[in-house]
Formats: C-alpha cells, sequence, structure tokens
C-alpha cells in the first residue's frame, strides 16, 4: 500500500505570517493518523490547504495520483476528500436526512430540470440516495433522528450527523479537524472505537487533528506535529512521545529537561 | 403589597402614556379623520374609531399582560385606567384646537395648523363626538377606559372564550370594513334579500354585527375546528385521499368562478395579486431558498415587459408584430438572459454587497429605458404604447376576468416549478448554500452553476409576470418599473415566510390585495407597510405562513413507533 496522499514543501503565508512552512506528510492508504500541535501551530491552515479553502503559496499535494492544490474546495471534494470542522458547520435549518442528501450531491447525476417532469431515473436516484442517507444515519447511530432540524440536535449528535454527512460523498480520504472537541473522556473514547469502525468497516483513509491524547495515541498509526507551521517531529505514537522537542513544544523547555523520559515511554 | 401597587401604577402609566403618543401620533398624520368616513357598522363605528381607540385597547392590552398573575379584577382595573391615561394627548390636543386653531387670532404669529395641518375644527368634532369640550372629552375618556378594558380582556379572559372573542370581533371587523364588496359578492349571487339583511348602506347592519359574533363566537367555543380536524383523522387513508380529491376539485372550482363572484374592480385587484404572486414565487427562489439578496428584482419584470412590448406593439415602435403567445417565450428568456448577465459579475459577492448592487442594477434598467440612447427601441419617457390584448381562440382577454386567469396559470406554474425543485436535488443545494457557502461548495456543490440557475429560474418568473403585465395594460412607461415593485415582492415574501409557498400568497393578498381593496387610503399605505413590517419582525419573524421541513426519515408516527421498538429490540 501506498501513499494515498502525500505534501511536498506545503508552505501558506499571510503577508509577512509563514502559517504553514514546507509542511510534509505521507498518509498511507487506510490509515489513521494525526497532525498534532499546540493551539495556533497552523494544523487547520494546513488541513484548508489540502481541502481548498486555501490555495497553498508554495508546494505541491498529491491525492491520489493527481495534484490537487490550487483547485476549488468542490473539485477537492469529488476527488475524494471530505472532511469535518473544528467548529461544527452543518446546515442548521436543515433536518438531517437533508444534511446526508447534501453530502451525496458529487454522487447524484440527474440533471436539475428532470425534477420537473420527475423522470424515471430522477425518482430512482433520489429512492436511493434517501435510502443511503438513512443507511448512513443509522450507521452513525442517530437513526429516529432523522427529521429533526439539525440545530436542533444535541452536540455529540451533531457532531456525528457532521460526520455522516462527510461520509455521504462516499471519500477516500477523511478529515476530521478535533472530533472529540467538547466531548467527555467516556464520549471521546466511544468516537475513538467509531473511527476505527469506519477505517475497518468502509476502507476509509483518516486523518485526524485532534488535542486529546489519550485518542491520538490511541487509534493512529503515524503522527505528524507541528509548531510555528513547520514539522518538528514524526513518528508512532510511542516515538512521538519520546520525543524531547514534542514535550518541548508542550510543556516548554524547562518542563521538558525535568521530566525523565525514558521511564514515560517505557510505561506506554 | 406596596411592589405590587408600585408595579402597578408604574406599568398603568407607562403603557398609558406610550398609548397616548401613538394615539396623538394618528390624529397628527390624519389618519383618523379620513379614515372616519369609512362606516363599519351602521353609521356610528367607524374606521376612524377604530385608529382612534387602538392605542387604548393596545395600552390595556399590555398593562394587563404584564399584570397577568394577579386577579382578573385588578388587571381589568388596569386596563381601564392605562386606556383612560392613553386619552390623555388627544384630550390636550382637544384643547389645543379649540384654543389654538378655532379661536386664534387672525393676527396672530403663531399659526398651529399651518405646521399640523390635520388638526382641523373637523377632528375636534370628531374627538368630542359634538358633544362639546367637557361632556365630549368626559366621554373620550371614559371610552379609552372601557376600550382599555376590552384590550385587557384580550389577556385575562380564559383560552377557550379569548379565542371565540378575538375571532368574533376580527369577523365583524373584517366584514364590516369590506361591507361593500362582500355585497357585491352576494348580488352576484342574486341574494338581494340576504344584502338587505346583513348591511344598512355601505356598512354592517347592527343587529347583524351581532350576529355574525355570535355565530364565529359559538364556533371558536364549541371548538369547531379541532373537532373538524379530529374527525378528519378517524378517516381510513383512503377515504382522507378521497376528501383531499374532493377538496382540490372544490378549490379550482373556486378558483374558477372567483373573479365572476366578485365583480370588474375586485377581478382587477385579483389579476394584480395573481401578478405579485407569481413574482414571489420567483424571487422566493433567489431569497427564500438560494439566500441570494436581491433587491432589483424589478429589473427582470421591466425586461419581461418591454420584450413584449416591443415585440407586439402595434403603435410606431412595435416593428415585429408578433402575437402575445409568439412574443411570451422571448420575453421569459430575455428576463432570463438578464438573469445570467447579473449573475456573473456578482456571485462572488454576499449579503449586503450583493444586496447593494442588485438595487443598482434594478435602477439602471429603469434609468436605461428612460434615455434618450434607447429611445428608439423603447420610447424614453413615452414608453411604449398600443400593446395588444392576448387572444385565444379568436377569444381576446380584454377583461380583468380573462386575464385573471391568465395569471392564475403563471402562477400555478410558478408554484408547481418551486415545489418540484426544492424537493429535488437543486433544491438542497440552494438551500445548503443559503445556509453555509463555504461548507456547501465544500460538499462538491458547484456555486457558480447553483448560483445562476437560482438567478435565472426567479427572473423567469418575473420576466412572465412582466409580459402579462404589459399586455394587461396596455402602454408601458419606465416609471412604471420603479424601486417599489422590488420592495412590494421582498415585503410579501418576507410577511409571508421566507421560503414558503403559501405565505407568498397570503403575503400578497395582505401587501398587495389589501391596499388595493382600500385604494382611498393609499396616502397611507407605506405608513401601513412599515408598520406591518416593524410588527412582524419583533412578534413573527418567521412570518405569517412559515415553511415547514418535509419529513422524509420516518413519514408518520407508526413508523416512529416501529423505529423506537426495533431500537429497544436491538439493545
Amino acid at each position: 500500500m501506498g501513499a494515498i496522499l502525500s505534501t511536498h514543501k506545503v508552505t501558506k503565508r499571510f503577508g509577512g505570517l509563514v502559517a504553514v512552512n514546507s509542511f510534509e506528510i505521507d498518509v498511507q492508504e487506510q490509515s489513521i493518523s494525526s497532525v498534532i500541535g499546540p493551539n495556533g501551530a497552523g494544523k487547520t491552515t494546513f488541513f484548508n490547504c489540502i481541502t481548498g479553502f486555501y490555495t497553498p503559496t508554495e508546494g505541491e499535494i498529491i491525492f491520489d495520483g493527481h495534484y490537487i492544490q490550487g483547485l476549488s474546495t468542490d473539485r477537492v471534494t469529488q476527488k475524494g476528500i471530505s472532511r469535518t470542522y473544528q467548529n461544527i458547520r452543518l446546515f442548521s435549518k436543515m433536518t438531517a436526512i437533508e444534511n446526508i442528501l447534501v453530502g451525496q450531491h458529487p454522487h447524484l447525476k440527474t440533471l436539475w430540470f428532470e425534477a420537473l417532469y420527475k423522470s424515471r431515473r430522477f425518482l430512482k436516484e433520489e429512492a436511493e440516495a434517501l435510502e443511503e442517507s438513512i443507511r448512513l444515519l443509522n450507521f452513525v447511530g442517530l437513526s429516529g433522528m432523522g427529521d429533526h432540524v439539525a440545530h436542533n440536535l444535541p452536540y455529540g449528535a451533531q457532531r456525528r450527523l457532521e460526520i455522516a454527512r462527510a461520509l455521504a460523498s462516499k471519500p477516500k480520504l477523511l478529515l476530521l479537524d478535533e472530533p472529540t472537541a467538547g466531548m467527555n473522556p467516556n464520549e471521546s473514547v466511544e468516537l475513538m472505537h467509531f473511527i476505527r469502525r469506519l477505517r475497518d468497516e468502509l476502507g476509509i483513509t483518516i486523518l485526524l487533528i485532534e488535542h486529546d491524547m489519550k485518542v491520538v495515541m490511541g487509534i493512529s498509526e503515524e503522527i505528524w506535529v507541528m509548531d510555528f507551521g513547520g514539522k518538528i517531529a514524526e513518528g508512532t505514537p510511542l516515538q512521538i512521545q519520546r520525543n524531547p522537542r514534542v514535550i518541548e513544544a508542550y510543556l516548554g523547555r524547562g518542563a521538558a529537561s525535568g521530566l525523565n523520559l525514558t521511564e514515560e515511554g517505557e510505561e506506554a | 403589597m406596596n411592589i405590587l401597587k408600585e408595579n402597578f401604577r408604574t406599568t398603568m402609566l407607562r403603557f398609558g402614556l406610550v398609548g397616548s403618543i401613538v394615539a396623538l401620533y394618528l390624529a397628527a398624520v390624519g389618519m383618523i379623520e379620513t379614515f372616519a368616513p369609512r362606516m363599519l357598522i351602521g353609521t356610528s363605528i367607524t374606521l376612524g374609531h377604530v385608529f382612534l381607540l387602538l392605542a387604548a385597547v393596545g395600552s390595556g392590552f399590555f398593562s394587563a399582560r404584564e399584570l397577568k398573575e394577579h386577579s382578573l379584577g385588578i388587571t381589568a382595573t388596569a386596563g381601564f385606567i392605562s386606556g383612560a391615561v392613553s386619552s390623555l394627548f388627544l384630550v390636550i390636543l382637544t384643547f389645543v384646537i379649540q384654543f389654538f386653531v378655532i379661536q386664534a387670532d387672525q393676527g396672530s404669529i403663531f399659526k398651529l395648523r399651518e405646521m399640523f395641518v390635520n388638526f382641523s375644527p373637523t377632528l375636534l368634532e370628531f374627538l368630542t363626538f359634538g358633544k362639546g369640550l367637557i361632556l365630549g372629552n368626559i366621554l373620550l375618556i371614559g371610552l379609552f377606559g372601557i376600550m382599555g378594558v376590552l384590550g385587557a380582556s384580550f389577556s385575562f379572559l380564559p383560552k377557550r372564550i379569548r379565542k371565540g372573542w378575538i375571532n368574533g370581533l376580527a369577523w365583524v371587523f373584517g366584514i364590516g370594513l369590506f361591507s361593500e364588496n362582500v355585497g357585491q359578492i352576494f348580488r352576484e349571487f342574486n341574494g338581494t334579500s340576504l344584502n338587505k339583511l346583513l348591511f344598512t348602506g355601505k356598512s354592517l347592519n347592527p343587529i347583524a354585527a351581532l350576529l355574525i359574533f355570535a355565530i364565529v363566537f359559538a364556533a371558536g367555543y364549541y371548538g369547531v375546528k379541532t373537532a373538524t380536524n379530529n374527525k378528519w383523522k378517524t378517516f381510513s387513508p383512503d377515504q382522507q385521499k378521497q376528501g383531499r380529491l374532493i377538496f382540490t376539485v372544490l378549490g379550482i372550482l373556486f378558483l374558477v368562478a372567483l373573479p365572476w363572484m366578485v365583480g370588474l374592480f375586485l377581478s382587477q385587484a385579483l389579476f394584480i395579486i395573481g401578478m405579485y404572486v407569481m413574482m414571489g414565487l420567483g424571487l422566493n427562489i433567489v431569497v427564500g431558498y438560494a439566500g441570494l439578496l436581491d433587491l432589483g428584482y424589478v429589473a427582470f419584470f421591466a425586461f419581461g415587459a418591454y420584450t413584449m412590448g416591443i415585440l407586439t406593439s402595434t403603435g410606431e415602435l412595435g416593428r415585429v408584430g408578433f402575437s402575445f403567445w409568439a412574443a411570451l417565450p422571448f420575453a421569459v428568456l430575455a428576463g432570463v438572459l438578464w438573469g445570467l448577465l447579473l449573475g456573473f459579475p456578482v456571485l462572488r459577492m454576499r449579503g449586503d454587497y450583493l444586496a447593494i448592487v442588485t438595487l443598482g442594477f434594478g435602477e439602471i434598467i429603469r434609468i436605461m429605458a428612460l434615455s434618450n440612447w434607447l429611445a428608439s427601441l423603447g420610447g424614453g419617457a413615452q414608453g411604449i404604447l398600443h400593446i395588444p390584448q392576448p387572444e385565444l381562440f379568436g377569444l381576446v382577454l380584454d377583461s380583468p376576468q380573462l386575464m385573471y386567469y391568465l395569471v392564475v396559470l403563471g402562477a400555478l406554474l410558478a408554484a408547481f416549478v418551486t415545489i418540484r425543485l426544492r424537493d429535488s436535488r437543486l433544491g438542497r443545494q440552494w438551500m445548503a448554500m443559503r445556509e453555509d457557502e463555504d461548507v456547501a461548495e465544500a460538499m462538491g456543490i458547484n456555486l457558480v452553476q447553483t448560483k445562476l440557475l437560482a438567478f435565472s429560474i426567479g427572473a423567469a418568473f418575473s420576466a412572465l409576470a412582466g409580459a402579462i403585465f404589459a399586455a394587461r395594460i396596455g402602454n408601458i412607461f419606465p416609471h412604471s418599473f420603479n424601486i417599489l415593485i422590488s420592495m412590494n415582492a421582498i415585503s410579501l415574501i418576507i410577511v409571508g415566510g421566507l421560503g414558503s409557498i403559501p405565505g407568498v400568497i397570503v403575503g400578497a393578498i395582505i401587501l398587495i390585495g389589501l391596499p388595493e381593496m382600500l385604494r382611498e387610503f393609499a396616502e397611507y399605505r407605506l405608513l401601513m407597510y412599515g408598520f406591518l413590517l416593524i410588527i412582524m419582525m419583533i412578534a413573527k419573524p418567521e412570518g405569517f405562513w412559515p415553511e415547514k421541513r418535509r419529513r422524509q426519515e420516518l413519514k408518520d408516527e407508526r413508523d416512529r413507533q416501529l423505529a423506537s421498538q426495533t431500537a429497544e429490540l436491538e439493545n
């Protein structure tokens, strides 16, 4: 299995500020990996570069054998990358089912005016799309909530609905931006198992931004650590936990020198 | 007890004074005097009285609502006192008119009526019921107090009585206000005897008014509506289906018969309502579904009208001489093309910026039509004359009744297209774009295509309405296409409920139909508009008939129970 997503010296500058600095990752197909780093390190900016919200100032992004840097977000989605957002961004006045139906957009092929005379193709496609939406709704554990307006759903359900919407476009790569933000430890663990299920059952490659170290260390196969836009470490969870530069970035220089690193690593 | 007293006093004073200011304002702008000749019941209760006493009813209602948790006696007293207080400024006004207007020195420098033209002796007469200053004012204060209690009753009556009470008053008011129109409808049914029973002269007979009130009140009290609903639910699905079919047929028959029932004048009003329904449905796609605030909607209307004019006119500007039907597709196409033309430059704009640019585009069309540059095509300020009326199988659609059918067909077409598209992929694209443009794009939606489709489909209906409008009135001038049309269209979809199809119809009836029926008060039209919009935004921001979300996952309650049962079994 090769890399499904490779970034090559991706740099994003906003005026004089370098938000992402020559960041390079290789995401293996059907893996679960994470980008971590302190607040303001540039992780979300990096995600935005991959998904087309921003055009990288320099560098290349190769997804599934195609260069995708500079494509608009809808084109990137059509290539097979889907994402969720740090602060939930559902279509809040639409129902849960409608949210998922919108997510299926790239796979619907009927032309707009076919809806006027309800062509057979249109009816078939709509029925299938609805069925698929209900299936996804059940998959993320929201059965029975499909007719609720999205902003009336509880917080955890909104998170899961956002994942269902992202799954609806049948992505090869799913980017999750802090999926456990605002969740309690139990919910986080539950979500961790759910993410693993996504990979195991649907074969989707998953790239996370996450602050909850328990989740990151628990499910990631590979981790990249970002600080001030640059990569300061990469490796398996075990390697990252032992890396003095990572501890320094998170806790500061003084704290890092005071820790007994080898012992902690052995515990893990 | 002290706290209660203080609360009681401040509440009554506050709402009383606000009511007083409102009453003075209504008198000062001349509404009370203008509305005084429109009789509601007999010759003694007029629309002027309603407006005069509106303030008292309002202040009574609000102070009673504030003191809701107290006993009936306290709320009723509060209503009475705040109602009476709200007459304060009017009482002062009667003296002002008496001493500074009627008895004013001819040589005096201070001439009140030069500033306040509406402070006339007639107003004084009306305010004091022709009984002189002292007795008249006592009557005025007393009446305001009683109206305050009436307002308070909307709050303190038990729910069951309240509903019938309010509905009864509303019905009497509505029928009284439109006595002539209702009478006209009855006359068409050969019901002169019924007319004699109900109406005296141009207003409602007092006994008939009581009768109407009693019927509506009883219907409300015995819950006829909920009873009917419950009965409906006991029918089997097949019976319900048949019932719906019957109602649809009856609805169509009603629409067909309507213009012949209401006569010529109201048919013209119906025609205009239908035209605005068509435009409202089109604009609803752009604003309600796609969330693109378009304030220059009149541009498409003008394009449709001018295309129709140029292609069909038999005057000197008409060079082609098409028939109405041949020109219609071109008119719609012109609207669509203009929609695309407008769409391209504003694709990247959002919210307020889009509103400003479309506003400008709307004005550009009007000014271009006025200019000399295009005078050879559109006639400049002289406009296009002699646009023939449409002809169908030798029948010239020359009356408002016949044109009404054309407009209803157009509106039905617009409703059909709106419903079909709303429930399709495109409708979801629009709504997703309205909710969050960035995320919608990240879901794979092509924003350029989606926006242009919204603009051009919306434009098509506006152009269609414009084309029919041109054929109906025969002559079109640039000043017919001013910004007020855009404002009407946007207000009616907001008042009706953004994104709601029945809402568009309700909005058109309220904002277009009512002013057409109350033509004599046209000078207050915009004032009432503003008032209504403010009230709507505060009290009912979702509109009179808000959009309902479709249920897709679970079709009905039985499905829901089934789902919860299976969920339980799985656990």
